[in-house]
């Protein structure tokens, strides 16, 4: 049995900063991803960021697991340790990982665990949702920017939050045409930079619009729309037909919070957030003392707060096991970024959420 | 369906191999997956749902969702969506759940 003093799960953008973290602690990390490459969703993310500068504003999302692993493997040197193509399948009462390498069972027992799994696409119900040609926005982004593969010709986006608005630009980017962008909500929902460069790409968005269905034999074909009132009911006679072969969805994300549910930490159904996320403290602890968390398993919001989350969850997974240094200082830092990250009004349905879990029970 | 310019990606694809899917020759290039090689040669059913048979497409690609379970060189349940592709592969559909014993 292994037994590291941390072991981090998933090693995406919240996974990473905790390692880095933790390293810098002095703590010693295992790093456990199911893919064959560290930076979870980063990869897929040619967009630039915006935020904060310490959280790499104004860098591709593709640019910087490079930099959080070259900056782990010089400060973490024999101290850190990444394992690859190893999913982890079962957290059990004594603390012990099971995990999947490879076709190999391995059993690890960490001092200090810290979950960073992010998140699942949501689905959205209507007839034909099942057919080919409906893909999550994720999966979009994963053919045409990891692969260079187009999802099809013509596409429907669903829903103008940040993923809908990003994708369907760089859609264009990739030479498909993009048919609309079909938001159910008065009001779009990414920011407003997003949604004015979509416009000047000449692709409409259609607020308190909604997919009815979609239809096709073997594969989509096309998607019937329609116009929603303020009570979110169809409008009688508004439907639109849409040749298109691509349905892709940005509906939003779920946490996922499987691991934390095996090992027993206590959770709350809170829509702003995702849905349901663990209960934790200001150090991302969870009500199991050895549990942290970090990024969107924790709360559904974007890889800049989820690297600082990372940076909490690692200084306090570290910082319990003694190596305390400055560790007051970092988490006032940090915190602030958290804040900074957190303000202004695209910021308020988490702030709400964040209350409303921090009110107990 | 391959991306050949785009304004900020410079793809980099590795070396041309070859597989079959369903007995049929495909293309791909080494380091993407099985299901980025079918959908890159305009396959699109990838599986039938249990019940009803209806079909299922590629939709998560990251290994979740199991609508890419295929049978890849006599073994079942395998997520297309993630499983790297190699040389000589042998890919075939998958009806029902499978048999959790690879065949040889």
């Amino acid at each position: 049995m292994l037994k590291p003093e941390i072991a981090i799960v998933g090693g995406g953008p919240a996974g990473l900063s905790a390692a880095l973290s933790a390293v810098r602690q002095g703590a010693e990390v295992m790093l456990l991803d199911r893919d064959p490459s560290l930076g979870g969703q980063l990869v897929k993310q040619t967009h630039m960021f915006f935020g904060s500068k310490k959280e790499y504003a104004a860098i591709r999302g593709i640019d910087i697991p490079g930099k959080l692993i070259s900056a782990l493997e010089d400060e973490g040197k024999g101290r850190f340790k990444p394992l690859l193509n190893t999913a982890v399948l079962g957290y059990y009462d004594d603390g012990v990982i099971l995990a999947d390498k490879e076709e190999e069972a391995m059993l690890i027992k960490p001092q200090k665990i810290v979950i960073a799994t992010g998140a699942a696409e949501k689905m959205l119900p209507f007839p034909g949702n099942d057919l080919p040609g409906v893909y999550g926005a994720g999966a979009v982004q994963t053919l045409m920017n990891v692969y260079g593969i187009k999802p099809g010709n013509r596409v429907l986006m669903v829903g103008a939050g940040n993923i809908g608005l990003i994708v369907s630009y760089q859609l264009r980017q990739a030479g498909v045409e993009v048919a609309a962008i079909i938001e159910g909500a008065s009001r779009i929902g990414g920011y407003l930079v997003h949604a004015t460069k979509v416009r000047r790409a000449g692709i409409p968005i259609l607020t308190s619009h909604t997919i009815k269905e979609a239809y096709g034999k073997q594969k989509v074909e096309g998607a019937l729309i329609c116009n929603l009132d303020e009570n979110w009911c169809a409008i009688p006679g508004s439907d639109k037909d849409m040749k298109v072969d691509v349905i892709c969805l940005a509906v939003g994300l779920t946490p996922q919070t499987e691991l934390l549910w095996q090992a027993g930490c206590q959770q709350k159904y809170l829509p702003e957030l995702g849905g349901y996320v663990p209960l934790r403290n200001e150090k991302m602890q969870t009500s199991l003392s050895s549990v942290y968390v970090a990024g969107d398993v924790a709360c559904i919001e974007e890889a800049g707060s989820a690297m600082v989350e990372g940076k909490i969850a690692g200084l306090f997974a570290a910082a319990d096991l003694g190596y305390d240094e400055k560790v007051e200082e970092r988490f006032l830092a940090y915190s602030q970024e958290l804040e900074e990250l957190r303000a202004g009004p695209t910021g308020a349905k988490i702030r709400e959420g964040l209350a409303r879990l921090n009110g107990g029970v | 369906m391959r991306i050949e310019d785009h304004p900020i990606i410079k793809f980099k694809r590795g070396k041309p191999v070859s597989f079959t899917f369903e007995g049929r020759q495909i293309e791909a290039f080494e380091g993407e997956t099985i299901a980025a090689a079918l959908h890159a040669a305009g396959v699109r059913v990838l599986s039938h749902s249990h019940n009803l048979k209806r079909p299922r497409g590629f939709f998560c690609a990251i290994g979740n969702c199991s609508s890419c379970l295929m049978k890849v060189n006599g073994a079942y349940n395998v997520r297309i969506c993630v499983e790297p592709v190699n040389e000589g592969d042998r890919v075939e559909m998958q009806e029902g759940r499978g048999d959790i014993i690879a065949q040889a």
